[in-house]
């Protein structure tokens, strides 16, 4: 029996359950044992351990009874946007303080019902909003990866500090990447609006897969933009994601965007061969400026994916240059709408005021965030009489060029696109964005296309960066053929080798 | 361009002829089990917020998921209104803050609504029908409710109609007077209670009108008009449109100009006033709800509908014109429900429908009206006035004595048959019977005779003591020719 049970995969913590190996029990105590020795990265806002132990005790006596479900037993962490009955839900939001919402989430009830344990709620950008978990009401998420040069002591002194100088996990979903790679959970629900599954997936050498939109259930995870938000797992290999997909994916009645359409046992397709499959290589994902050890690491993929059998084909995506603006008016649009609820009428915070309106402006004021508060007026703006038709009118025909480009692509023959997932590895806690929000929007630069043209993504490791840290690779898939990024992923994921997460030194 | 009224419609101002010009925004509750995007209960009355789903609070991660009998209440109401049923049509949120919207926004149809154009023939009275287009029809969200009398610092908000479907009628400014105004609300009130849409009860908030009202000189361009909220009874939209025009007039001709706003109608002191002007209006921002998918269907689903509709108030009125030979002001009466014409056709098939009509109109919704029943409650059912209608026709009974029968059938019931027989209320048809009594009273009065000889009209007093005599029994027309022919008038 392996020493350290955090130190499982999702697959073999699940092997090793289901042959009781190991027992739900001493998996999610292991797991809750990690969790408090880490509470310094941040990644949890909310632990649940009294809830994990009575979850894991069932699966157990489920197991033992001989019924166990395809997640039995196995801790996993849950992003604040995601409703957990009777457990903090807050978005990472003051405005929602104190909020337990009376109902559970479709995709988290789903994992529930096959047999998952819930650790606790992850730390993320506050509704989502962010691309390095700094806009948090509970504070940033530190990587536990370390910047160049850093030893563990440093380290730890910056995390008893302000966390600066220490990397971003990404965002928005940096509680689930963080908490993934620093083997606090076997793996993580995450969402992903414009890359908030995949670029924090690519900074810490974890797998994030955004499935097409519609395939998951957006019931009860907490609206950000309703035409982009798609929940999707990040775990620590494929084929951990493609397992935690099964569970989450499928229609719902309740979301009139869910689609119904099967579930496949995406774990099949790991392992599958891609030979002949071919592989789109757009060239307008080459940007100006961008580092030389991307170039190489996209490179490096091609070679891997031709090597496998692959059939390498250039192509071209040639409205990729005005999707990141498209995306800043369409989410902030959906935002500015979505956000309107949380007004301190009915719950979450309320801060008097000497009227109703003042009420409104006293909470949301303290309510929200900066980087909540900038987006919700951009939303604002451009819906507004006058500028709507120059601003959400374009950039909605600009979203069904993105479309289009896809679709020519695919109707070509093509079966996925290989991209970089990101401009660059993890930067520093407080270094960018402070002065200048798009330096921290350009982040997406690589996966608001993905989201959108409604396509599902994946992220997987592909090496490390000159400074040793974790870089990766984006695929891009037809709609509702997620099977075929677990295949090509996979084959990269070998052929990288499976990058070894930091050991702890938190 | 819109038509110009009729000269008797125009008011006359100090400085000349003026012309009313109203079009009206309905919005009708769609009669439906559960809410247009939720399960919740739509009865009315329950306690506050007990009607009241995590969709309808708009709790976080709450999704809308479309009430398909809403979309079907919808689109047989566009039916009704001979209008165009759009196969695609948009859900928008129209965006702005208030305690009771829970959402922050409503949602609603904004640039493709469900129904497009369509009309309303409106009878405004017993000679004047007047057609009023209909631009469109829209599905949407109704918002709760704020109730500011229960704490002397707080207000309270009840959700039980939050989220309640809505139908937003438009019509075009078609309306030309106060009275048309009232006319066609009340015809498009029959549609929706004909079609089963809407029970358009104007007290239960069912039915509200946005009333716009402009003036202008006859054949003039459009003037500004002005939009008055949210008015709940047929009788104060009409005083409504007065009220406001007048105000506009008088602005005008003291040399004013009218300001676009909105505007309140407060009954109680019979004026309207500003409730906010354009300037203060909202910016809705509204955009596509992206929590929907557009709303989409095919011609089959409509014919399906279609085949469903019950007959309509202008076909059932016309068809009563040329089956049953009724006046058209009668049919028309007799079709404003569909409760009363289905009434009327009870009590008219097989039997003298001219007369049916006549006592449905006449005794039946006199009487109802006298003590505030519906035709629903009416203690006299169409059985039983069918029976009565009968007897008169059948020469058994005489009208007078069947005004007596209706009112023991009212108070007390029964077979109005047995009744004439046991309480012996036969016509008298009998000459020999009637002309011993005609005989008696000219024996009996030869002053009157004489009387009579010189001045016929005095025949009447002879007839009132002959029916006196027979206890009204007697057949008048019989009674009337013996007297004659023994008078020798």
């Amino acid at each position: 029996m392996m020493s350290d049970l955090t130190k499982f995969t999702l697959a073999e913590a699940r092997d090793a359950v289901a042959s009781k190996k190991v027992s739900s029990l001493e998996l999610t105590r292991a797991h809750i044992d990690a969790i408090e020795k880490a509470r310094g990265l941040n990644a949890y806002v909310v632990e649940t351990p009294d809830k994990a132990l009575d979850m894991a005790k069932a699966s157990d006596a489920r197991i033992a009874a001989g019924h166990a479900g395809p997640l039995e037993g196995l801790p996993l962490g849950i992003k604040d946007l995601y409703a957990t009955e009777g457990v903090h839900m807050q978005a990472c939001s003051h405005i929602l303080d104190g909020f337990k919402p009376p109902y559970e989430s479709t995709v988290t009830s789903q994992l529930w019902r096959d047999g998952a344990v819930m650790l606790g709620k992850l730390n993320m950008d506050e509704f989502a909003m962010g691309s390095s978990n700094e806009t948090s009401y509970y504070g940033p998420v530190a990587s536990p990866w370390l910047p160049a040069g850093w030893d563990a002591e440093k380290g730890r002194a910056a995390l008893k500090g302000d966390k600066k100088g220490l990397l971003v996990p990404g965002g928005s979903s940096g509680g689930s990447s963080s908490a993934v790679a620093a083997h606090l959970c076997l793996g993580a629900t995450a969402t992903d609006t414009g890359g908030s599954i995949r670029q924090p997936a690519a900074f810490t050498g974890t797998v994030g897969i955004k499935p097409t939109y519609g395939r998951c259930s957006r019931w009860g995870v907490a609206a950000f933009a309703s035409s982009l938000d798609q929940a999707g797992p990040i775990a620590r290999t494929v084929r951990d994601t493609a397992i935690m997909l099964r569970s989450m994916a499928g229609y719902d009645a309740k979301d009139s965007t869910s689609v119904n359409a099967p579930v496949p046992d995406y774990e099949k397709a790991v392992g599958a061969s891609i030979k002949g499959k071919k592989i789109g290589i757009p060239k307008e994902y080459r940007i100006e400026g961008m580092p030389a050890e991307i170039e190489a690491l996209w490179q490096q993929g091609i070679e891997w994916l031709r090597a496998a059998g692959a059939e390498i084909v250039d192509i071209s995506l040639p409205h990729t240059k005005t999707a990141l603006p498209a995306y800043y008016i369409v989410a902030p649009a959906e935002a500015s709408s979505n956000l309107a609820r949380y007004d301190g009428v009915r719950y979450g915070l309320r801060v008097p005021g000497k009227d109703i309106s003042s009420m409104y402006e006293n909470t949301r004021a303290e309510g929200f965030g900066r980087e909540v508060r900038r987006r919700i007026m951009i939303g604002t703006y451009v819906l507004s009489a006058g500028y709507y038709d120059a601003y959400y009118v374009r950039a909605q025909k600009i979203r069904t060029l993105i479309k289009r480009d896809f679709e020519l692509a695919y109707n070509d023959g093509i079966d996925a696109i290989l991209t970089p997932a990101t401009p660059s590895a993890a930067f520093g806690i407080g270094e960018k964005g402070s002065a200048d929000p798009v330096e921290m929007y350009l982040n997406d630069v690589f996966t608001v296309t993905v989201n959108m043209a409604g396509l599902p993504g994946l992220a997987v490791p592909g090496g490390l960066s000159a400074s040793g840290l974790p870089l990766g690779l984006q695929l891009i898939g037809r709609p509702f053929e997620e099977e075929t990024l677990f295949s090509v992923a996979e084959v990269i994921e070998q052929a990288a080798g499976r990058i070894s997460l930091p050991q702890a030194w938190w | 361009m819109t038509t110009t009224a009729k000269p008797s419609k125009l008011i006359k101002g100090a400085t000349g002829d003026w012309e009313i010009v109203v079009g009206m925004e309905i919005h009708a509750q769609i009669t439906s089990h559960s809410k247009l995007f939720s399960s919740a209960s739509t009865s009315f009355g329950g306690d506050q917020n007990s009607h009241v789903t995590l969709v309808d609070a708009a709790m976080p991660g709450m999704l809308p998921v479309i009430n398909e009998e809403c979309v079907k209440q919808a689109i047989r109401t566009g039916l009704g209104l001979k209008a165009k049923i759009n196969h695609r049509s948009v859900f928008d949120r129209k965006n702005y803050f208030y305690p009771d919207l829970p959402q922050g926004y409503q949602i609603s149809q904004f640039k493709d609504p469900i129904v497009g154009e369509g009309e309303v023939i409106v009878d405004v009275s017993a000679s004047e029908q007047i057609i009023v287009g209909i631009e469109r029809l829209h599905l949407e969200q109704d918002a709760g409710k704020s109730l500011h009398d229960q704490s002397p610092t707080e207000s309270f908000v009840d959700l039980n109609r939050s989220g309640v479907a809505l139908m937003e009628i438009v019509s075009r400014p078609d309306i030309r007077s106060a009275e048309e105004a009232r006319a066609y609300v009340t015809k498009l009130r029959t549609i929706l209670r004909y079609l089963g849409t809407c029970d358009g009860n104007m007290e239960e908030g069912s039915l509200r009108a946005d009333v716009n009202v402009s003036v202008r000189r006859p054949g003039e361009p459009l003037g500004t008009r002005c939009e008055i909220k949210n008015v709940n009874s047929i009788r104060f939209i009409g005083q409504a449109v007065d009220v406001e025009a007048r105000r506009q007039i008088a602005i005008i001709e003291d040399g004013g100009k009218i300001d676009q706003e909105t505007r309140l109608f407060d009954p109680g002191k019979g004026e309207t006033r500003s409730m906010r002007s354009k300037e203060e209006a909202h910016d809705y921002r509204y955009f596509p709800d992206p929590d929907l998918l557009p709303l989409e269907f095919d011609q089959a689903f409509v014919d399906e509908l279609a085949k469903g509709l019950p007959e309509l108030p202008d076909d059932k009125r016309s068809r009563f014109i040329a089956d049953y030979g009724l006046p058209a002001y009668d049919a028309g009466v007799l079709v404003m429900e569909r409760e009363s014409a289905d009434y009327f056709e009870a009590v008219a098939r097989g039997r003298d429908a001219k007369l049916a009509a006549n006592w449905v109109i006449n005794e039946l919704f006199g009487r109802l009206n006298k003590e505030g029943k519906t035709i629903a409650a009416s203690p006299v059912s169409s059985q039983q006035l069918g029976a009565i209608v009968e007897l008169i026709s059948a020469g058994t009974i005489s009208g007078k004595i069947a005004k007596d029968l209706f009112e023991i059938v009212w108070s007390e019931g029964g077979d109005p048959h047995a009744i004439v027989e046991q309480r012996g209320m036969k016509q008298v048809t009998d000459t020999g019977a009637i002309e011993k009594a005609v005989d008696e009273i000219i024996a009996a009065n030869p002053e009157k005779v004489e009387q009579a000889k010189a001045k016929p009209t005095m025949l009447g007093w002879f007839v009132g003591q002959v029916m006196k005599q027979t206890g009204g029994k007697a057949n008048p027309e019989a009674v009337n020719t013996l007297l004659k022919q023994k008078l020798g008038i």
